[in-house]
């Protein structure tokens, strides 16, 4: 590749990059809130954003560690909330160009995530790393800079402020799985009695007891699995 | 101490599920039931964690309410991740100013 077309790419990248970014920041900022509620330190929310780069993830990890919890129910729950991630991996596996370096995969295959997968998999032909290289470029320290001011800053904002920010990572959940649902009636009701039963385990005495992690866990497997075993997707539809 | 180890292992757990099947696998996966639980897999465990803590997350519990089914709706027209959330974020803090 010649290195006019490969500035070229970079820079798509970080045009690209930047609007992700500033999503990044705002809802980093809730996570960094969250994660200061769990005792946190700007400077571990900095770390732990930077290497695990996801707001779920990182929204349980927080959880778990507020909670006091074990380093096996730790990674289970990264694996459950990142498993997207796996499917993602898999997906961009078919648009590797065979003559890439292989570093490369070990490179940006860590900072997968749904807008820069979005962003890769919506262009044209091979992946291009350094597309890839400019996105991550501008959005990532907005993501790790975010929760670190989260953390720091939290307490300085009014309770109203403060209180409003902490629905944002919700709202991006539910930008994620609504619009399937709405096309999915399988993926619908998966939505619903995963709301039900979650609920469930919350309010009700004798679920009560059961932690926040391990209930992703259990209701994860549960449903996902009847779902998997009762509505099989085939051919195009479970591509991606 | 604690901490600094639980982001460690957070960090390796999301590392290698990232980069193990880019690296691993070059075909793509047959079973037909592994292929729909990992479908279905993002949307358990989003809507698990959504509600009901979304509806807890708030100072007063309509504003949480409220949040859910605006952010919902905002969603269902297809708002983009930074629209729903910024959403969610303006309905709490208006309906907090009157609440």
């Amino acid at each position: 590749m010649a290195n006019t077309s490969r500035k070229t790419a970079y820079l798509e990248g970080l045009r690209d990059g930047l609007p992700i970014g500033l999503g990044y920041f705002a809802v980093a900022f809730s996570l960094g809130i969250a994660a200061r509620s769990a005792g946190l330190t700007a400077l571990q929310g900095l770390v732990a954003s930077l290497l695990c780069n996801a707001s779920a993830g990182e929204y349980a990890l927080f959880s778990l560690i507020g909670l006091r919890a074990g380093y096996l129910e730790i990674a289970l729950v990264t694996l459950v909330t990142n498993a997207r991630y796996l499917l993602m991996s898999c997906a961009l596996s078919q648009r590797i160009d065979p003559h890439m370096k292989d570093f490369h995969r070990y490179l940006f295959g860590g900072l997968i995530t749904d807008e820069f997968f979005g962003i890769n998999i919506s262009r044209p032909g091979w992946l291009e790393p350094v597309y890839y290289y400019g996105a991550i470029t501008v959005a990532t320290p907005l993501w790790a800079v975010g929760t670190a001011l989260g953390i720091l800053m939290g307490n300085w904002l009014p309770g109203r402020v403060v209180s409003a920010l902490s629905v944002a990572l919700y709202g991006m959940f539910l930008a994620i799985i609504i619009p399937p649902a709405k096309e999915n009636r399988v993926v619908a009701g998966c939505v619903l009695l995963s709301f039900v039963l979650s609920a469930a385990f919350a309010f009700l005495p004798a679920l009560a007891g059961v932690s926040a992690g391990t209930r992703v866990i259990l209701l994860t497997l549960l449903i996902a699995g009847a779902a998997a075993a009762l509505f099989p997707v085939r051919g195009e539809e479970a591509q991606p | 101490m604690k901490v600094w180890i639980s982001i460690l292992v957070a960090a390796a757990v999301s590392y290698l599920i990232r980069v193990l099947p880019l690296t691993l696998i070059r075909r793509p996966i047959r079973s037909v039931f592994l292929r729909s639980f990992l479908y279905y897999v993002p949307y358990v465990t989003l809507a698990v964690m959504t509600f009901p803590a979304i509806v807890q997350a708030t100072d007063k519990l309509p504003a949480g309410i409220a949040a859910l089914v605006v952010g919902t709706g905002v969603a269902w027209k297809k708002g983009s991740l930074i629209t729903v959330a910024a959403a969610c974020c303006a309905v709490v803090f208006l309906l907090e100013l009157v609440l």
